[in-house]
């Protein structure tokens, strides 16, 4: 490794004390890891606090940055590094009346069924006059659990970032719903099944061994159904595992639409989706026919119905039983379910895999385009560790890179991450309804609705456009103006008191709260007075294009009324939302400094 | 990128020794003024998904389109049959049933369809095709900016154009791919969305927040924000009545075309619009004349119908191009859907579009005439289109720039 005779040298000379002191023991890191680890941080110990809880949590609360001093960043990472140890009973409480956590989609499902599907078995058609007032009863509480499934699904992500003390695995929790996404409206279904996902899929493995992430993931009835794994099934011209039985279990219950025997065949969908975005990345190495051999080995990996539980069922007469070649490995004829769980070894354990997830993980916490060094060793403990995640995101997020000056603050938020550091910073209590959601869907980012697999964009320059920050600043203002649910500078712990002080001092309160305890001079000057050069010239030029008879809007309709999301049509992108764009009330003072820190430039930062 | 944020807080500096606001927004909004010939608007609609191009232009002629498509394929147009069938446009090919909106353009002489045009590059991922479609350097990832921007960047100046926030925006809720780089573009969601919600000096202090400081992306995008939103509100884009009785779906594709015609006759200087719709990637019972595309299709002809006739007369200096990453297999897969393929279909539409013909050499569907023995072959590369509109219709001098690497062979002769 070239450089490594430096990097000792340089963990000579500099010794224990460049670290800030505040080393926790690396017992069992290789020497490469070692020596990378204790190159000096760049940043302050202030703004180390700031930047751990600006990137390892969902935004400091009132609080935290003095919580984390006293422990000590590196312990408090490795405390957030083990989640177990943690104890989130607050958190548990608040979901415990959450009815899609505790049962399973498939009971959801038999409980509510889609109302849709409900009215075609009436027969109805679409006409709700026809029908019994039975039958409408249980259509009118289908549409009710629908709107309850939807509302802990989308609600519930926003809750947990507000409340768990597990930050990071949440934070992680994000990143893989985003690297294996989802979409809440693929079909009438999709949505009963996220609750599995997240809970049992998804968060229990965000720092755990990516090969079990994997397979979870493969496995789970989301995945399966989002990208039609669950249909597929032998070509034709190929040897199955077994005769098709007579009558020919999944898909014939409705839950999966029923298969045209004469034309069911092979979906590559997943295949594809499986080498190029969940492990190898697109330049990972991998052929059409690669694509092609992962998509047969897969056939059979589909989903019971619901009246049979719903879960993963490996369905032995769907299976193509021949050989497949995939990339370079042989997988022998007449067999099973092995054929997929060697694909998901194979793939896992790829040099490109530990590569592409160690860049996407750089990106997340260091910034967008995160030095080549940091991403081999990362992609060096991935490989070591067998894929322990545990141990890729700790060489990443205690590296000197990580703590260099050039990544503190050098990340664009993106929408959920807007709003759920203001709401953390002003102590907000988590809202049961929809509308936080849905402001996180008016910024851009509605919630498990990325429609293609790729997820949400990783790069801050997709989040930066005209509207984007318009739809940001208007945040701002609605939070500055007790608009956004739970949350307002009124009700903001200290407020009176902070409200009493003079006006620096609530300057250096919101600037502590909502930007880290820093802002650049323009920023400080401009919440401390509306003297600044800059407010003449704005001034001027807003009287210039000064509008010509424009409508003002009713300021009855000023307040966030979204519609719960209408059924599009099939693959239509998602619904318009009803909210209104009209001025909100003059805000004063303490309120006023709130909304003008939210939508400043530096907000947009982590 | 970063050096249109530099021009904007020089001009920043500008202001404040005391220069006009005109001038500040003449310099802040580009060195680079566009040339173009006077009120040329082309609009991009982007099919998002791999739209099924075999069903939406279909080959009716071909035997073995039947023989691929069992269960899907469009049948032929039956005389004085009802209009479950291709609607026939030269006797070989014929229109889904579903663009019936689309068949008065047709027989107008506006519509003009591409047949097997796409992108050379073999990649049948999405994201990719997309990608390569809208930057318009096939296989090339490290390409920055979309060609749509470059067009905008690198097509000369004209003093007396205005210079406008809105010379190309983008109907979406993030700047697509298209339109990145460094020429300004705005994007939005709808233009009553497009309003700074707070009252009295708080919007100035606001602004100046975004004016001082770093020349960063974030204050870059933010000052232009608040040129634009200043310049729309002097439009005054509320009150909105098609013109020629022109009935736009209620979609969110077909608002935001709507939008898109506002714009337009609003006088804002748009030059370049941008509107995408998703659904198309399907991979499972597409159906026929019916079903889930057909349902696409209904929204798409009837909101592309709509803005042609509300646009009336301007169509005359208005392009309509349609694009999608890729075609999809020629074979229909095991349910009843088709997979990812190669070459697709576009519509071009327009006053001065050579229509009623379908453009492109059509490579054949016989399994020794389908690409990798499973797509539609493509003939024709997808920045021939691009390039013949920028030159014929934009008035572009040259299209090095916008592509490069790329020579077009011969010229479809859609325009000019």
């Amino acid at each position: 490794m070239p450089g490594l005779g430096r990097l000792f040298f340089s963990a000579a000379l500099l010794g224990g004390a460049a670290c800030n002191g505040r080393s926790s023991p690396r017992i069992g890191l290789a020497p490469e890891t070692l020596a990378a680890a204790s190159l000096p941080r760049e940043q302050t110990a202030d703004q180390q606090v700031a930047h751990v809880l600006s990137r390892l949590t969902f935004g400091a609360r009132p609080g935290d940055a003095a919580r984390v001093r006293e422990t000590g960043v590196d312990n408090w990472i490795d405390r957030q590094l083990h989640p177990e140890r943690i104890d989130d009973s607050a958190a548990s409480r608040y979901f415990a009346g959450f009815e899609s956590y505790s049962s399973s989609g498939a009971d959801m499902l038999r409980k509510y069924p889609p109302p849709n599907q409900l009215l075609n078995r009436f027969g109805a058609r679409g006409d709700g006059s026809k029908l019994s007032p039975a039958d409408s009863a249980l259509v009118q509480q289908s549409t009710m659990g629908v709107r309850k499934i939807t509302t802990e699904a989308q609600a519930g992500r926003v809750a947990r970032a507000l409340l768990t003390e597990r930050q990071l695995q949440e934070v992680m929790t994000d990143f893989w719903l985003n690297h294996f996404t989802v979409y809440i409206q693929k079909n009438a279904e999709e949505r009963y099944l996220l609750a599995d996902y997240e809970n049992r899929a998804i968060r229990p493995n965000a720092l755990g061994k990516f090969r079990t992430l994997l397979e979870a993931v493969a496995k789970s009835p989301a995945m399966l159904t989002y990208l039609d794994n669950a249909l597929s099934q032998a070509d034709s011209n190929r040897p199955r595992l077994e005769a098709a039985p007579h009558r020919s279990g999944v898909g014939r219950f409705g839950f999966l639409p029923p298969q045209n025997k004469r034309t069911a065949g092979l979906n590559e969908n997943y295949g594809r989706e499986l080498l190029e975005l969940h492990t190898l990345g697109v330049d990972g190495g991998y052929t059409q026919q690669d694509v092609i051999n992962v998509a047969r080995a897969l056939t059979g990996w589909t989903v019971e119905p619901p009246q049979l539980g719903g879960g993963f069922h490996f369905a032995a007469a769907r299976h193509d039983a021949g050989e497949k070649l995939v990339l370079g490995h042989t997988l022998k004829p007449g067999r099973g379910i092995e054929d997929g769980e060697d694909v998901l070894d194979i793939v896992s354990r790829h040099p490109s895999t530990a590569r592409y997830i160690s860049l996407k993980l750089a990106r997340r916490f260091v910034n967008d385009t995160p030095p080549q060094e940091l991403v081999d060793r990362a992609a060096e403990t991935f490989r070591r560790t067998d894929g322990d995640m545990r141990e890729v995101v700790r060489t990443i997020v205690t590296s000197p890179e990580f703590f260099a000056r050039g990544a503190y603050k050098s990340k664009v938020k993106s929408p959920f991450e807007v709003v759920t550091s203001a709401l953390r910073a002003l102590g907000a209590q988590p809202d049961s309804t929809l509308r936080t959601a849905q402001l996180i869907a008016t910024l851009g980012q509605p919630i498990y609705g990325h429609q293609s697999p790729n997820g949400w964009p990783e790069i801050g320059s997709e989040w930066m456009n005209t509207g984007a920050i318009l739809n940001r600043i208007n945040f701002g203002t609605m939070v500055g103006a007790g608009r956004v649910p739970g949350a307002s500078s009124a009700a903001w712990r200290g407020a009176d008191w902070l409200g009493s002080l003079p006006l620096e001092q609530q300057v250096d309160g919101v600037v502590a709260a909502l930007l880290g305890g820093e802002a650049s001079s323009d920023t400080r000057a401009i919440l401390m007075s509306g003297e600044n050069p800059f407010l003449k010239t704005a001034a001027a030029l807003d009287a210039a294009v000064a509008p010509k008879g424009a409508t003002t809007v009713d300021p009855d309709s000023t307040t966030m009324m979204i519609d719960p999301p209408r059924r599009p049509l099939a693959g239509a992108p998602s619904p318009r939302r009803n909210a209104a764009f009209g001025p909100l009330p003059r805000l004063q003072g303490l309120a006023e400094l709130v909304g003008l820190a939210i939508g400043s430039p530096e907000f947009q930062r982590r | 990128m970063h050096r249109r944020y530099f021009l904007k807080s020089g001009a920043i500096a500008l202001v404040t020794m005391g220069l006009s606001p005109s001038l500040l927004r003449r310099t802040a909004i580009g060195m680079q003024l566009p040339a173009g010939q006077k009120g040329k608007v082309l609009i991009c609609l982007f099919q998002r998904g791999a739209a099924d191009a075999l069903n939406i232009v279909v080959p009716h002629g071909e035997r073995t389109y039947y023989q691929l498509r069992p269960n899907i394929a469009i049948p032929q147009p039956l005389s004085g049959q009802g209009t479950k069938a291709a609607l026939d446009l030269d006797g070989f090919f014929g229109l889904h049933p579903s663009l019936a909106p689309l068949m008065p353009l047709w027989d107008r002489g506006l519509l003009a369809p591409i047949h097997a045009v796409g992108s050379p590059s073999t990649t049948r991922s999405h994201f990719d095709a997309q990608d390569y479609m809208e930057s318009g350097t096939p296989d090339m990832k490290g390409t920055t900016d979309g060609w749509l921007n470059r067009y905008l960047a690198t097509s000369g100046t004209c003093e007396e154009c205005k210079v406008t926030p809105f010379r190309a925006v983008a109907m979406t809720p993030q700047t697509p791919r298209i339109l990145e780089g460094a020429a300004p573009a705005v994007a939005m969601n709808s233009l009553e969305e497009f309003a700074v919600r707070s009252a009295g000096d708080q919007t100035a202090r606001l602004e100046a927040l975004y004016r001082a400081g770093s020349a960063d992306l974030i204050h870059g995008t933010g000052a232009e924000m608040f040129e634009a939103v200043k310049m729309l509100r002097s439009a005054n884009p509320q009150q909105y009545q098609p013109d020629n009785g022109a009935n736009y779906p209620g979609s969110q594709f077909g608002q935001r075309l709507k939008q898109i015609a506002q714009l337009i006759k609003s006088g804002v200087g748009l030059e370049v619009a941008f509107a995408d719709v998703g659904g198309w990637d399907t991979h499972v019972n597409q159906g026929g004349v019916q079903g889930q595309l057909a349902q696409r299709l209904d929204d798409f002809a009837l909101s592309i119908a709509a803005l042609a006739g509300d646009l009336g007369d301007r169509m005359e200096n208005v392009v309509i191009l349609t694009m999608s990453e890729f075609g999809r297999m020629a074979r229909q897969n095991g349910n009843g859907g088709t997979d990812h393929g190669h070459a697709g279909a576009m519509f071009v539409i327009g006053g001065a579009v050579h229509g009623k013909k379908v453009y492109g050499k059509w490579p054949g569907l016989a399994p020794e005439q389908l690409y990798e023995g499973r797509d539609l072959a493509l003939t024709t590369d997808f920045r021939s289109v691009y390039a013949e509109i920028a030159t014929r219709h934009m008035g572009a001098a040259k299209t090095d720039a916008m592509f490069p690497g790329f020579t077009a062979t011969s010229r479809l002769g859609l325009l000019g």
